[in-house]
């Protein structure tokens, strides 16, 4: 396994873990396509040894043809992924401006609710019921 | 080798592509959609029966022999995930019809719905690890899609986050199979439980940890699975019926395959202290809600609790137990949703704390609709989850584990009082915005008792509930209860599946010889 390549891995495993922390919507699909592309570089790193071509009928070594293949599946799948959260994003952009993920509203409504009424239907319900 | 298995997901992809080509004549495209879906039903009942008479069932795909062809493979469990997870997809899909009749209408719903069928059943079959990888991103393509279809700000929010966790989910199985792959050099089901058995332990126990993360975040077990309760109940009714009744328990299909075959009876402490966890934690979070549809998603949550648990437990009779539990839990799970789809149709909301009260005034047979899976999840008897809850309590005592079978006992009490909770602020007490008076009037006219109170929806009659819904929900909540009344075979029929678990799944591509052990336990 060359040490190059795992180190890359590694390196943009930390980059793509790092940018998808962040709380921007297009960090986080750009952190996504990195480290979809570390573990992709980890896949051909883990299967062949460098310089070796999966290809018949090629004079010396002779690569393992299941992990390119594997990576070439990944590939088409991830790119397919990220077109779609781009869509998303774009969406979310037009309809609220922002780029930011936002937080889950109901949590926030229960989690500031007071415990003491959080129980009772008939204390003013009705403010309650709107979001 | 017959072509049934691999029907099953040239079927629906089939029809996805005739209706997508289809696309803006809606009538054209529901009835492609119910055949297809219809025809896979068929097919998978197919399977069941030669797989329960022949034991285990492979093909390859494309005449490629299997180290180096796509191999499909089912044994009693995947036959019987199979079956229900079909039925469930038909019945939603008849559902959505339903609804849609008078809702919106997509014209992308009934092809990207078909590609989950699809994608469910390749999870099923899959005979390699990377072809569940394949087919966990098949199905979960399409329900990004279904997740976000409508499109609107709610949607996006929920989706964003069910995305992103997703995408995460599966990078972390790309890297599980990546390094399985670069341990073992192989990565066939059947061949990997001897591969890996010949592995240092620790690095077996790496691999089955990272596995167990990718698929415990797709089951949403407890450390990770609060991103289920936030984005569920923001898609459309029916569309969470068929993500709580089926999507989690793909990933629960597996955990069970990747600790009973690859990794037998391993990491049997974590597995216990997460199962716990799961439950308490779920049921918690259900409790403290205050609206049906979460308080449901915090359900699943607790239920997946169950099966881990079953698992952890270990041993046939666990195992039988988890499978029956998974069965029962995918119709009674789906139903509830269903049932929350149209009491959320005829008043405008699913809040527990007012505005959509007394339902059982305006329609008794839901409220009974409601009441049957609700107290089968609380493991009433004599209703199925009595059923699965017994056999997992029964193996827990057998194997001397106490500590989580209290917990699960415990926990049950806790899932009635949430499921009361719904109870009594959905389907008790006097329809809002109705005097006494009208009160004698049962069930008929739900649409005057909402028009007073929400004054967004002017419209009354476009959202009455259309008979496909009743009827729909009813056949689901009656298939819960006929896996109550034919416990017995069914049981049977899952310590079978348990006991062939329990056995190495045999040499390559060689069903017989797995199958000659699996029947001599």
């Amino acid at each position: 396994m060359s040490v190059t390549l795992a180190v890359l891995a590694g390196v943009l495993a930390a980059v793509g873990t790092a940018l998808v922390l962040h709380r921007t919507l297009t960090r986080i699909v750009l952190g996504l396509g990195i480290l979809g592309n570390a573990v992709n570089l980890l896949v051909l790193a883990a299967g062949t040894p460098p310089g070796t071509a999966p290809i018949i009928g090629r004079s010396g070594r002779f690569g393992d043809p299941v992990p390119p293949a594997l990576v070439l599946t990944a590939i088409v799948i991830g790119f397919g992924t990220i077109a779609f959260l781009l869509a998303v994003a774009y969406r979310s952009w037009t309809i609220d401006g922002s780029d930011e993920v936002e937080d889950d509203i109901e949590d926030r409504r229960l989690a500031e609710a007071d415990p003491h009424d959080a129980d009772d239907p008939d204390l003013d319900a009705d403010e309650r019921s709107v979001p | 080798m017959t072509p049934w298995m691999a029907l099953c997901i040239v079927v629906p992809l089939g029809g996805a592509a005739v209706s997508l080509a289809l696309h803006g004549r809606l009538l054209a495209q529901r009835v492609i959609g119910v055949a297809a879906v219809a025809t896979t039903v068929a097919l998978a009942l197919a399977v069941l029966v030669q797989v329960d008479h022949d034991g285990r069932i492979s093909a390859d795909l494309g005449g490629w022999p299997v180290p180096i062809g796509i191999t499909l493979v089912a044994d009693r469990l995947s036959a019987l995930m199979l079956v229900i997870g079909t039925v469930m997809l038909f019945a939603v899909l008849v559902y959505a019809l339903g609804q849609r009749a008078q809702d919106e209408r997509s014209p992308w719903y009934v092809p990207v719905y078909l590609v989950l069928t699809a994608g469910v059943c390749q999870a099923f079959l899959a005979g390699d690890l990377f072809n569940l990888f394949v087919s966990f991103e098949v199905l979960l393509m399409s329900s990004y899609v279904l997740v976000t279809l409508e499109g609107n700000d709610r949607q996006i929010r929920a989706g964003i986050t069910y995305v992103v966790i997703n995408v995460i989910e599966s990078t972390l199985l790309l890297l599980a199979v990546a390094l399985v792959f670069a341990a073992t050099g192989t990565l066939n089901l059947a061949e990997l439980p001897r591969r890996l058995a010949e592995l240092p332990a620790g690095v077996a126990l790496g691999l089955n940890l990272l596995l167990l993360l990718a698929f415990g975040l797709k089951a949403a077990v407890f450390p990770l699975f609060s991103w289920l309760p936030d984005s569920y109940p923001a898609a459309p009714s029916p569309v969470t019926a068929v993500f709580a009744g089926l999507l989690t328990k793909v990933g629960v299909y597996a955990i069970i395959r990747t600790q009973t075959q690859l990794f037998p009876g391993e990491l049997r402490t974590l597995l216990m202290v997460v199962a716990g966890l799961t439950m308490v934690v779920g049921v918690l979070g259900a409790i403290a809600q205050s609206d049906m549809k979460r308080i449901l998603s915090f359900h699943i949550v607790s239920q997946i609790g169950y099966m881990v648990m079953g698992l952890a437990i270990g041993g046939v009779a666990a195992i039988a137990a988890t499978i029956f539990f998974v069965l029962h839990q995918i119709p009674t799970k789906t139903s509830l949703f269903l049932v929350e789809g149209i009491v959320e149709r005829e008043t405008g909301t699913s809040s527990t704390t007012g505005g959509a009260a007394g339902m059982a005034r305006r329609s008794g047979p839901l409220a009974l609709l409601f009441l049957l899976p609700a107290l089968s999840l609380a493991g009433i008897p004599p209703l199925s989850g009595f059923v699965g809850k017994v056999a997992l309590v029964e193996s827990g005592f057998a194997r001397d584990a106490w500590v989580v079978t209290a917990v699960a006992l415990g926990v049950s009490l806790l899932t009635l009082v949430s499921m009361v909770k719904i109870w009594s602020g959905v389907f008790w007490g006097d329809v809002p915005g109705r005097t006494a008076a009208t009160d004698g009037t049962l069930g008929t006219d739900a649409a005057e008792g909402r028009d007073d109170r929400d004054g967004e929806r002017p419209v009354a009659g476009v959202l009455r509930r259309h008979p496909l819904m009743s009827a729909v929900t009813g056949g689901v909540v009656a298939l819960t209860l006929a896996i109550a009344l034919l416990a017995g075979p069914v049981y049977r029929y899952c310590e079978r599946a348990a006991r062939q678990l329990a056995v190495p799944a045999g040499q390559v591509g060689g069903p017989a010889a797995g199958e000659a052990r699996g029947e001599n336990p």
